[in-house]
């Protein structure tokens, strides 16, 4: 059955003829709010198009374009948002266009991407101007046939009547669609109806990327653009003396220019300007904490220890649980900083002149960059106009505009349109990384094995809070303590993919296989019966997390992956829930030659539904390959406010001999589809250490794996079963 | 300064740079060819991958004024309509997530399969190990090198 859903008449939907023919439809992609809807003249909707981020046309030749208004950075909205749209619209998905819209904040609102968020947002709102959109061409037509609109059938950009053997194209009736008002109920279709969500579709920009078109920031030139290098002072540091005298000499570079505690080399070309920044001398001076990983790991040990903790959870009698405890299991589980690490390097097109300013490049928000952009010029950000290009990965770190605001600063001195590039060496050392974090866990159990206490302490660089304080396994203990400690470190932080459970999920699912190990449990059914604690009777009353779909990927994990019933594989469990979307994961590990071997990892998520499997297996796979590189060898470590590890040569990423198979299920739950870009990533690393455990007895509680004691001397193989 | 002559996707190039100019820059500053991508500068990403005379090489690290005999060959110029077997697979089996490293990664497929056009997967995964995809999209890489090694 097809639902009914109500729209109001604000904001929702606007539409109108255009002057160039056709309907013409601008809704709100990415509102918050609830969706509203409001018909309008072509006139008022050019000037009254402040509430929307998103148009829909439909052209007389019946050719659909979507202008999709959110930066693109590899989580293929710009290809599952207009599915959406095209399946309620039935829309022939060969005639859809997508194309990326500017920042233009008279027609748009809310252009960022961030938090696996979209999705869930847009669902609803995608599906009723898709819906909205046909019940305004069926109802032309009906006027036209002059028959009830009730007796007419839509299918692939055609409308039927089925009675007379008539029919004709979305296109044909799109101009008088656009003279007609928006209905305030829409239906919307019955699922089991779908005919492009739930399908593969492949990317849109597929054709550009395989041929090498310039689509990423990196590759904006124009005509007289300079470019520009920028030397940033090491953390806790200030310039106290610039010598320039080697790099301008160095033919190619135009000028170096400073402002705050930056040095810039501006020249007519890249090349020229990496040579010279090698050149260039800067002394520092301290300007606050200069600090080395030395500090930071006494630093941990020092706040565990004894540090002023801010209570964020607490239930129960912690103290008597654990006084009364048959037995005690505690461990500490420590990560480091991590950098972002985009394939593409921050990089930024800025032409300042005078009170105005033109900003071009990759950023995953782009009316903040701008507001950074006009706070600097000391203008209004409606004198500044933003492209977005697509960003060559983003992982959180182009949610910050440092290097927007660098652009402008340059372009503002030099006085012409300049392109910032940070050099990989830039990328890693130019601060904004994933928070390095220790936690202590405590568990007390009683005779019977069960946890009948729970203690977490976080301790956090500039992590804010670093505990997730009413997830899992919180509701389903009696006696709990969740602490944070947040210490402010000179080294900057910022959200890094899945920011905080991306290391919390890790080291909680490594420490509850110790507790159910203590407890003599398997560690499926350990968990298990937590969760069924939690669904009988939550502590604390209602959880956060849906238990019943926490449930459904544990056991559905346990039955895909075999769990437990083939001795000669060496298993470990991982579940975790995070950014509305549930995901359990079973590594597998064999021994061969006496020598453990990963194989493979077993994924079940529960994201409701698959809107396009296609997408929905990149962001899984993509999702474990990343939690699984980074736990097992990303480090950033730090020498004076400085990074130790300056390239990929150092620093290292995950790579295609390192890749185990990933098996990917999904949970049918029937909900409403939600976020993929970050939920498969924490629950890996957990997974894969648990299996590491099971198979040679050994217990990694810090990362990276490959520089750990225990690790490096087992030979881990890895091999794709 | 010098004058450097190259051949670029079957074209006779000149350019005036710095002699040590990296072909990547000279490609992506001065040609407007910035499909070849730069990522690391230091030959451990393969984001900058081409062909000199067939075979895949690092252009973030081979000074242009090096290859004034050779062919060279970079993404916009790999096939006419972007229709070389390996672009094809990689459309079929929709390998990018960002995209960014994909030219790359294509350049070095497209070498790899000319000088073994029935590899294992063995021998697959140790070709394509040296290009780096940061999304992590190694198993649809993977897959679609095996698919175009069985087109050709």
């Amino acid at each position: 059955m097809a639902t009914l859903t109500k729209t109001n008449r604000r904001d929702f939907l606007k539409i109108a003829g255009t002057t160039a023919g056709g309907l013409f439809i601008g809704f709100n992609w990415m509102s918050c709010d609830s969706p509203q809807m409001e018909a309008l003249s072509t006139e008022e909707v050019l000037a009254n198009a402040k509430n929307f981020n998103a148009f829909l046309s439909i052209a007389p030749s019946g050719d659909i374009v979507i202008y999709s208004p959110n930066p693109e950075l590899g989580q293929n909205i710009k290809t599952s948002f207009p599915m959406v749209v095209a399946e309620e619209l039935d829309a022939d998905w060969n005639r859809v266009r997508v194309l990326q819209a500017s920042l233009d904040t008279d027609k748009y609102e809310r252009q960022l991407t961030g938090g696996s968020g979209a999705m869930p947002h847009s669902w609803e709102r995608l599906r009723k101007a898709g819906a909205t959109a046909k019940y305004l061409l069926v109802a032309a037509a009906a006027k036209k046939w002059e028959v009830p609109a009730s007796e007419l059938t839509t299918s692939e950009g055609v409308i039927y009547h089925v009675k007379s053997g008539k029919k004709m194209g979305y296109g044909d009736v799109a101009n008088e669609a656009s003279l007609l008002t928006a209905p305030e109920d829409v239906q919307l279709k019955d699922k089991k109806d779908f005919k492009i969500i739930g399908t593969p579709v492949k990317n849109v920009d597929s054709g550009d990327l395989f041929t090498g078109k310039p689509l990423f920031g990196l590759d904006f030139y124009r005509e007289g653009m300079l470019h520009a290098m920028i030397q940033r002072p090491p953390f806790g540091m200030k310039i106290k003396a610039i010598d320039d005298a080697e790099v301008r000499k160095v033919a190619g570079v135009k000028d170096v220019v400073s402002f705050e505690n930056s040095v810039a080399i501006v020249g007519t070309s890249t090349w020229p300007l990496m040579k010279a920044k090698k050149l260039l001398k800067v002394e520092y001076e301290p300007d606050g904490k200069v600090e080395s990983s030395a500090d930071h790991n006494q630093i941990f040990k020092d706040l565990l220890a004894n540090g002023k903790a801010e209570v964020m959870r607490e239930d129960g009698n912690v103290k008597a649980a654990f006084a009364n405890a048959a037995q005690v299991v505690s461990a500490e589980y420590q990560c480091p900083f991590l950098s972002h690490s985009p394939m593409e390097p921050m990089n930024f097109f800025a032409h300042v002149q005078g009170d105005k300013a033109e900003l071009i490049g990759p950023t995953q928000t782009p009316e903040n960059a701008r507001k950074t952009a006009a706070d600097i010029l000391g203008i209004p950000p409606e004198n500044i106009t933003m492209e977005i290009s697509r960003l060559g990965g983003g992982f959180g770190r182009r949610l910050r505009a440092d290097y927007v605001a660098e652009a402008v600063q340059v372009s503002k001195l030099m006085n012409a349109p300049v392109k910032v590039t940070w050099s990989r060496e830039d990328d890693l050392t130019g601060g904004a990384y994933r928070p390095a974090v220790r936690y202590r866990f405590e568990a007390a159990l009683d005779s019977d094995g069960n946890m009948t206490g729970y203690k977490l302490r976080g301790v956090g660089m500039n992590a804010g809070n670093s505990t997730r304080e009413n997830n899992f396994p919180s509701g389903a203990v009696e006696n709990l303590l969740i602490e944070n400690i947040n210490y402010e470190s000179s080294i900057t932080t910022n959200a890094w993919r899945a920011p905080i459970t991306n290391f919390l999920a890790y080291a909680e699912q490594s420490f509850l296989d110790e507790v159910a190990l203590a407890a003599q449990k398997d560690p499926v059914d350990f968990r298990l019966e937590l969760m069924e604690k939690a669904k009988a009777n939550p502590v604390g009353g209602e959880l956060q997390y849906n238990v019943d779909r926490m449930i459904g990927v544990t056991k559905m994990a346990a039955e895909k992956s075999n769990w437990g019933k083939n001795p000669n594989v060496k298993q470990g469990f991982s579940v975790y829930f995070s950014h509305r979307t549930y995901v359990a994961q079973v590594a597998d590990i064999e021994i061969e030659n006496g020598t453990p071997s990963l194989k493979k990892i077993h994924v079940i998520t529960d994201c409701g539904m698959v809107v396009n499997p296609t997408g929905a297996n990149h962001q899984v796979r993509g999702g474990v390959v990343d939690g699984m590189g980074h736990a097992m060898y990303g480090n950033l470590t730090f020498e004076a406010g400085l990074p130790t590890q300056t390239n990929f040569d150092k620093y290292r990423l995950i790579r295609m001999k390192e890749v185990p198979a990933v098996d990917t299920y999904y949970v049918d739950s029937g909900y409403d589809p939600t976020g993929l870009g970050e939920p498969c990533l924490p629950p890996t690393g957990g997974a894969i250490a648990n299996a590491i455990y099971s198979a040679t007895q050994r217990r990694l509680r810090s990362q990276p794996f490959i520089e750990q004691e225990e690790f490096t001397d087992l030979n881990m193989t890895i091999k794709r079963a | 300064m010098a004058t450097i002559n190259l051949k670029i996707n079957g074209k006779a190039h000149s350019v005036d740079v710095e002699e040590d100019t990296p072909l990547l820059w000279v490609l992506r500053d001065h040609l407007g060819l910035v499909g070849t991508k730069y990522s690391c500068g230091i030959a451990q990403c393969g984001a900058c991958t081409v062909h000199k005379n067939g075979d895949a090489i690092f252009s973030c690290v081979t000074p242009a004024s090096s290859l004034t005999e050779d062919e060279i060959t970079t993404i916009e110029g790999l096939s006419k309509n972007g229709d070389h077997p390996v672009q094809k697979a990689w459309a079929e089996v929709d390998v990018a997530q960002c995209g960014y490293c994909q030219a790359g990664q294509i350049m070095n497929a497209s070498a790899f399969l000319k000088k073994n056009s029935a590899p294992s997967m063995e021998e697959i995964d140790e070709a394509m190990n040296r290009n780096i995809c940061r999304c992590g999209t190694y198993h649809k890489i993977r897959e679609a090198v095996a698919m175009a090694a069985k087109s050709n």
